[in-house]
Protein backbone atom coordinates (compact mmCIF):
# COMPACT_ATOMS: atom_id res chain seq x y z
CA UNK A 1 0.00 0.00 0.00
CA UNK A 2 2.91 2.74 0.85
CA UNK A 3 4.42 1.40 -2.48
CA UNK A 4 1.78 2.16 -4.40
CA UNK A 5 0.23 5.38 -5.36
CA UNK A 6 -1.60 7.08 -2.36
CA UNK A 7 -5.35 7.74 -3.26
CA UNK A 8 -6.61 11.46 -3.49
CA UNK A 9 -8.42 10.74 -0.17
CA UNK A 10 -5.81 10.21 1.72
CA UNK A 11 -3.38 12.85 0.36
CA UNK A 12 -5.96 14.93 0.47
CA UNK A 13 -6.46 15.03 4.60
CA UNK A 14 -2.77 14.92 4.93
CA UNK A 15 -2.29 17.84 3.35
CA UNK A 16 -4.91 19.97 5.30
CA UNK A 17 -3.00 18.27 8.26
CA UNK A 18 0.57 19.50 7.12
CA UNK A 19 -1.71 22.94 7.13
CA UNK A 20 -2.80 22.58 10.61
CA UNK A 21 0.56 21.67 12.21
CA UNK A 22 2.09 24.66 10.72
CA UNK A 23 -1.30 26.94 12.03
CA UNK A 24 -0.38 25.18 15.31
CA UNK A 25 3.14 26.45 15.13
CA UNK A 26 1.94 29.85 14.96
CA UNK A 27 3.46 29.79 10.95
CA UNK A 28 1.51 29.48 7.66
CA UNK A 29 1.26 27.11 5.43
CA UNK A 30 2.84 28.55 1.96
CA UNK A 31 5.65 28.01 -0.49
CA UNK A 32 5.99 30.41 -2.97
CA UNK A 33 7.25 33.31 -0.38
CA UNK A 34 10.43 31.10 -0.39
CA UNK A 35 10.86 32.60 -3.71
CA UNK A 36 11.22 35.76 -2.20
CA UNK A 37 13.56 34.63 0.84
CA UNK A 38 15.92 33.15 -1.99
CA UNK A 39 15.77 36.81 -3.81
CA UNK A 40 16.53 38.47 -0.66
CA UNK A 41 19.59 35.53 -0.28
CA UNK A 42 20.55 37.01 -3.71
CA UNK A 43 21.23 40.32 -2.21
CA UNK A 44 17.90 41.77 -4.27
CA UNK A 45 17.53 43.97 -1.30
CA UNK A 46 20.22 45.99 -3.15
CA UNK A 47 17.27 47.01 -6.32
CA UNK A 48 14.67 47.70 -3.98
CA UNK A 49 13.37 47.37 -0.20
CA UNK A 50 10.59 45.00 -1.20
CA UNK A 51 13.17 42.38 -0.40
CA UNK A 52 15.14 44.30 2.43
CA UNK A 53 13.25 41.33 5.03
CA UNK A 54 14.84 39.99 8.37
CA UNK A 55 15.88 36.83 7.23
CA UNK A 56 15.71 35.29 10.58
CA UNK A 57 12.12 35.18 10.33
CA UNK A 58 11.65 33.49 7.09
CA UNK A 59 14.24 30.42 8.23
CA UNK A 60 11.33 27.80 9.17
CA UNK A 61 9.99 28.37 5.84
CA UNK A 62 13.11 27.09 4.40
CA UNK A 63 13.56 24.71 6.69
CA UNK A 64 10.16 23.35 5.69
CA UNK A 65 11.36 23.51 2.06
CA UNK A 66 14.72 21.66 3.39
CA UNK A 67 12.11 18.85 4.59
CA UNK A 68 10.00 18.62 1.27
CA UNK A 69 13.10 17.83 -0.64
CA UNK A 70 13.84 14.88 1.85
CA UNK A 71 10.54 13.91 1.78
CA UNK A 72 10.86 14.01 -2.02
CA UNK A 73 13.79 11.88 -2.24
CA UNK A 74 12.00 9.22 0.51
CA UNK A 75 9.23 9.39 -1.81
CA UNK A 76 10.85 8.44 -5.09
CA UNK A 77 13.89 6.91 -4.45
CA UNK A 78 12.78 4.59 -1.01
CA UNK A 79 8.61 4.08 -1.86
CA UNK A 80 8.22 4.14 -5.54
CA UNK A 81 9.45 0.86 -7.10
CA UNK A 82 7.54 2.02 -9.98
CA UNK A 83 7.44 5.73 -10.85
CA UNK A 84 4.64 5.47 -13.98
CA UNK A 85 2.11 7.83 -13.45
CA UNK A 86 -1.00 6.15 -14.53
CA UNK A 87 -3.16 8.95 -16.24
CA UNK A 88 -6.13 8.15 -18.03
CA UNK A 89 -6.60 6.58 -21.38
CA UNK A 90 -7.83 10.07 -22.65
CA UNK A 91 -5.03 11.99 -21.48
CA UNK A 92 -2.33 9.64 -23.09
CA UNK A 93 -3.87 9.67 -26.45
CA UNK A 94 -3.88 13.95 -26.42
CA UNK A 95 -0.52 13.97 -25.08
CA UNK A 96 0.82 11.33 -28.01
CA UNK A 97 -0.82 13.24 -30.31
CA UNK A 98 1.30 16.68 -29.18
CA UNK A 99 4.46 14.32 -29.11
CA UNK A 100 4.52 13.45 -25.40
CA UNK A 101 5.59 9.43 -26.34
CA UNK A 102 6.56 9.01 -22.13
CA UNK A 103 2.73 9.62 -21.48
CA UNK A 104 1.34 7.24 -18.76
CA UNK A 105 5.15 5.63 -18.67
CA UNK A 106 6.78 8.15 -16.57
CA UNK A 107 6.32 10.60 -13.64
CA UNK A 108 7.32 13.86 -15.60
CA UNK A 109 7.72 13.97 -19.19
CA UNK A 110 10.74 13.00 -20.61
CA UNK A 111 10.06 15.44 -23.50
CA UNK A 112 11.00 17.96 -20.71
CA UNK A 113 12.69 17.16 -17.80
CA UNK A 114 15.60 14.77 -19.12
CA UNK A 115 19.33 15.65 -19.58
CA UNK A 116 18.63 14.78 -23.27
CA UNK A 117 15.62 17.60 -23.71
CA UNK A 118 18.10 19.92 -22.37
CA UNK A 119 20.21 19.74 -25.82
CA UNK A 120 17.05 21.78 -27.32
CA UNK A 121 16.78 25.41 -27.19
CA UNK A 122 13.22 25.29 -27.20
CA UNK A 123 12.79 22.76 -24.15
CA UNK A 124 15.21 25.68 -21.87
CA UNK A 125 12.70 28.29 -23.60
CA UNK A 126 9.27 26.17 -22.11
CA UNK A 127 11.24 25.97 -18.62
CA UNK A 128 12.14 29.16 -18.42
CA UNK A 129 8.81 30.75 -19.32
CA UNK A 130 7.09 28.28 -17.09
CA UNK A 131 9.27 29.34 -14.27
CA UNK A 132 8.68 32.95 -14.51
CA UNK A 133 5.31 32.78 -14.89
CA UNK A 134 5.10 31.03 -11.44
CA UNK A 135 7.11 32.82 -9.68
CA UNK A 136 5.87 36.39 -10.93
CA UNK A 137 2.35 35.36 -11.01
CA UNK A 138 2.12 33.79 -7.73
CA UNK A 139 4.03 36.84 -5.93
CA UNK A 140 1.90 39.47 -7.74
CA UNK A 141 -1.33 36.90 -6.72
CA UNK A 142 0.53 36.98 -3.03
CA UNK A 143 0.08 32.90 -3.07
CA UNK A 144 0.34 29.97 -4.75
CA UNK A 145 -1.57 26.69 -4.78
CA UNK A 146 -0.47 25.92 -0.54
CA UNK A 147 -1.38 30.05 -0.06
CA UNK A 148 -4.17 30.20 -1.64
CA UNK A 149 -6.20 26.72 -2.67
CA UNK A 150 -5.57 25.32 0.29
CA UNK A 151 -4.81 28.02 3.15
CA UNK A 152 -6.83 30.42 1.90
CA UNK A 153 -10.19 28.83 1.03
CA UNK A 154 -9.66 26.97 3.91
CA UNK A 155 -10.09 30.30 6.15
CA UNK A 156 -12.95 31.24 3.59
CA UNK A 157 -11.37 33.83 1.86
CA UNK A 158 -13.06 35.37 -0.70
CA UNK A 159 -9.50 36.86 -2.09
CA UNK A 160 -7.87 33.41 -2.56
CA UNK A 161 -11.52 32.09 -4.34
CA UNK A 162 -10.80 34.76 -6.78
CA UNK A 163 -6.90 33.67 -7.16
CA UNK A 164 -7.79 30.05 -7.72
CA UNK A 165 -10.78 30.89 -10.31
CA UNK A 166 -6.96 32.80 -11.97
CA UNK A 167 -5.20 29.70 -11.92
CA UNK A 168 -8.00 27.91 -14.09
CA UNK A 169 -8.66 30.41 -16.51
CA UNK A 170 -4.69 30.42 -16.92
CA UNK A 171 -4.12 26.35 -16.93
CA UNK A 172 -7.24 25.83 -18.97
CA UNK A 173 -5.92 28.82 -21.42
CA UNK A 174 -2.54 26.90 -21.08
CA UNK A 175 -3.32 23.50 -22.00
CA UNK A 176 -6.16 23.49 -24.61
CA UNK A 177 -5.20 26.81 -26.70
CA UNK A 178 -1.40 27.49 -25.84
CA UNK A 179 -0.37 23.23 -25.62
CA UNK A 180 -1.46 23.06 -29.50
CA UNK A 181 0.77 25.63 -30.81
CA UNK A 182 3.84 25.14 -28.84
CA UNK A 183 3.85 21.56 -29.12
CA UNK A 184 1.53 20.33 -31.27
CA UNK A 185 4.12 21.23 -34.42
CA UNK B 1 15.16 22.63 18.77
CA UNK B 2 11.94 24.10 16.89
CA UNK B 3 14.08 23.48 13.36
CA UNK B 4 13.77 19.94 13.76
CA UNK B 5 10.16 20.43 13.80
CA UNK B 6 10.26 22.36 10.51
CA UNK B 7 11.73 19.97 8.43
CA UNK B 8 9.62 16.91 9.97
CA UNK B 9 6.82 18.57 8.86
CA UNK B 10 8.41 19.46 5.14
CA UNK B 11 9.38 15.90 5.01
CA UNK B 12 5.62 14.86 5.77
CA UNK B 13 4.38 16.97 2.71
CA UNK B 14 7.54 16.33 0.49
CA UNK B 15 6.52 12.27 0.90
CA UNK B 16 2.48 12.89 0.50
CA UNK B 17 2.78 15.39 -2.58
CA UNK B 18 5.13 12.96 -4.58
CA UNK B 19 3.47 9.59 -4.03
CA UNK B 20 -0.17 11.19 -4.30
CA UNK B 21 1.11 12.14 -7.85
CA UNK B 22 -0.06 15.50 -6.87
CA UNK B 23 3.75 16.84 -7.84
CA UNK B 24 3.70 14.86 -11.16
CA UNK B 25 3.41 16.94 -14.84
CA UNK B 26 0.70 14.80 -16.07
CA UNK B 27 -1.39 14.75 -13.30
CA UNK B 28 -1.47 18.79 -13.81
CA UNK B 29 -2.49 18.22 -17.16
CA UNK B 30 -4.83 15.32 -16.91
CA UNK B 31 -6.56 17.68 -14.40
CA UNK B 32 -6.91 20.67 -16.96
CA UNK B 33 -8.35 18.28 -19.20
CA UNK B 34 -11.28 17.37 -16.43
CA UNK B 35 -10.28 13.80 -17.45
CA UNK B 36 -9.68 12.51 -13.91
CA UNK B 37 -11.17 13.23 -10.44
CA UNK B 38 -8.20 12.54 -8.93
CA UNK B 39 -6.24 16.13 -8.76
CA UNK B 40 -9.81 17.70 -7.59
CA UNK B 41 -10.06 14.67 -4.77
CA UNK B 42 -7.00 15.69 -3.26
CA UNK B 43 -7.99 19.68 -3.67
CA UNK B 44 -11.19 19.10 -2.55
CA UNK B 45 -10.83 16.94 0.77
CA UNK B 46 -7.99 19.18 1.30
CA UNK B 47 -10.12 21.90 1.70
CA UNK B 48 -13.37 19.77 3.59
CA UNK B 49 -11.02 19.07 6.43
CA UNK B 50 -9.00 22.22 5.98
CA UNK B 51 -11.87 24.22 6.71
CA UNK B 52 -13.23 22.36 9.82
CA UNK B 53 -9.76 22.42 11.44
CA UNK B 54 -8.61 26.19 10.75
CA UNK B 55 -12.74 27.22 12.02
CA UNK B 56 -11.88 24.72 15.00
CA UNK B 57 -8.76 26.74 15.77
CA UNK B 58 -10.25 30.04 15.38
CA UNK B 59 -13.41 29.08 17.37
CA UNK B 60 -11.45 27.10 20.81
CA UNK B 61 -9.02 30.10 20.95
CA UNK B 62 -6.30 27.18 20.91
CA UNK B 63 -2.90 28.34 21.53
CA UNK B 64 0.45 27.36 19.08
CA UNK B 65 2.03 24.72 20.44
CA UNK B 66 4.87 26.84 21.60
CA UNK B 67 2.32 28.52 23.77
CA UNK B 68 1.76 31.61 21.62
CA UNK B 69 -1.99 32.78 20.79
CA UNK B 70 -2.66 32.20 17.18
CA UNK B 71 -3.57 34.86 14.51
CA UNK B 72 -4.49 33.77 11.36
CA UNK B 73 -4.36 37.03 9.21
CA UNK B 74 -7.42 38.02 6.20
CA UNK B 75 -6.02 38.21 2.63
CA UNK B 76 -6.13 41.74 1.57
CA UNK B 77 -9.44 42.75 -0.37
CA UNK B 78 -8.58 43.76 -3.82
CA UNK B 79 -9.87 42.22 -7.18
CA UNK B 80 -7.07 42.87 -9.84
CA UNK B 81 -3.55 41.16 -8.16
CA UNK B 82 -5.45 37.85 -7.31
CA UNK B 83 -7.20 37.79 -10.90
CA UNK B 84 -4.53 39.19 -12.80
CA UNK B 85 -1.20 37.74 -10.68
CA UNK B 86 -3.47 34.43 -10.57
CA UNK B 87 -4.19 33.61 -14.32
CA UNK B 88 -0.48 34.10 -14.91
CA UNK B 89 0.24 31.57 -12.06
CA UNK B 90 -1.94 29.29 -13.91
CA UNK B 91 -0.48 29.48 -17.22
CA UNK B 92 2.79 28.62 -15.47
CA UNK B 93 1.47 25.93 -13.39
CA UNK B 94 0.12 24.34 -16.27
CA UNK B 95 3.33 24.77 -18.50
CA UNK B 96 5.89 23.29 -15.69
CA UNK B 97 3.15 20.89 -14.19
CA UNK B 98 4.23 22.00 -11.10
CA UNK B 99 3.52 24.75 -8.61
CA UNK B 100 6.27 26.24 -5.70
CA UNK B 101 6.33 23.48 -3.67
CA UNK B 102 6.51 20.25 -6.02
CA UNK B 103 9.18 22.33 -7.46
CA UNK B 104 11.22 22.02 -5.04
CA UNK B 105 10.66 18.24 -4.26
CA UNK B 106 11.22 17.75 -8.06
CA UNK B 107 15.01 19.23 -7.75
CA UNK B 108 16.00 17.90 -5.00
CA UNK B 109 14.88 13.94 -6.30
CA UNK B 110 17.07 14.38 -9.24
CA UNK B 111 15.24 15.71 -12.25
CA UNK B 112 17.77 18.29 -13.12
CA UNK B 113 15.84 20.40 -15.31
CA UNK B 114 14.05 21.13 -12.79
CA UNK B 115 16.77 23.77 -11.49
CA UNK B 116 16.03 26.20 -14.75
CA UNK B 117 12.22 26.54 -14.18
CA UNK B 118 12.90 27.31 -10.08
CA UNK B 119 15.61 29.82 -11.71
CA UNK B 120 13.00 31.33 -13.96
CA UNK B 121 10.39 31.43 -10.52
CA UNK B 122 12.75 33.52 -8.37
CA UNK B 123 13.58 35.52 -11.76
CA UNK B 124 10.40 36.06 -11.62
CA UNK B 125 9.47 36.64 -8.16
CA UNK B 126 12.49 39.40 -8.39
CA UNK B 127 10.87 41.33 -11.25
CA UNK B 128 7.38 41.16 -9.47
CA UNK B 129 9.18 42.79 -6.46
CA UNK B 130 11.11 45.51 -9.51
CA UNK B 131 7.64 46.50 -10.59
CA UNK B 132 5.01 45.91 -8.15
CA UNK B 133 4.48 50.09 -7.65
CA UNK B 134 3.67 50.00 -11.09
CA UNK B 135 1.11 47.17 -11.42
CA UNK B 136 -2.42 47.03 -10.47
CA UNK B 137 -3.17 45.87 -7.16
Amino acid sequence: MLYQPWPWYIAGPLIALVMAVLILMGKRFGMSSNLETFCSIGGAGKFTDYFKVDLKSRRWNLLVVLGSVIGGFLGAHLLSPNPAVQISEKTVTKLNELGFESAGTAYLPTELFSMEALTKPLVWIILLVAGFLVGFGTRYAGGCTSGHAISGLSNLQRPSLIAVIGFFIGGLIMVHVLFPLIFGS
Amino acid sequence: MKSIWYIIVGTFLGVILYKSEAASWFRIYEMFQFDSFHMYGIIGSALAVGIVLVQWIKRSKVKSFFGEPINIQDKERSFARYIIGGTLFGLGWALAGACPGPMYILAGTGYWPMFIVLFGAVVGAFIYGILRNKLPH
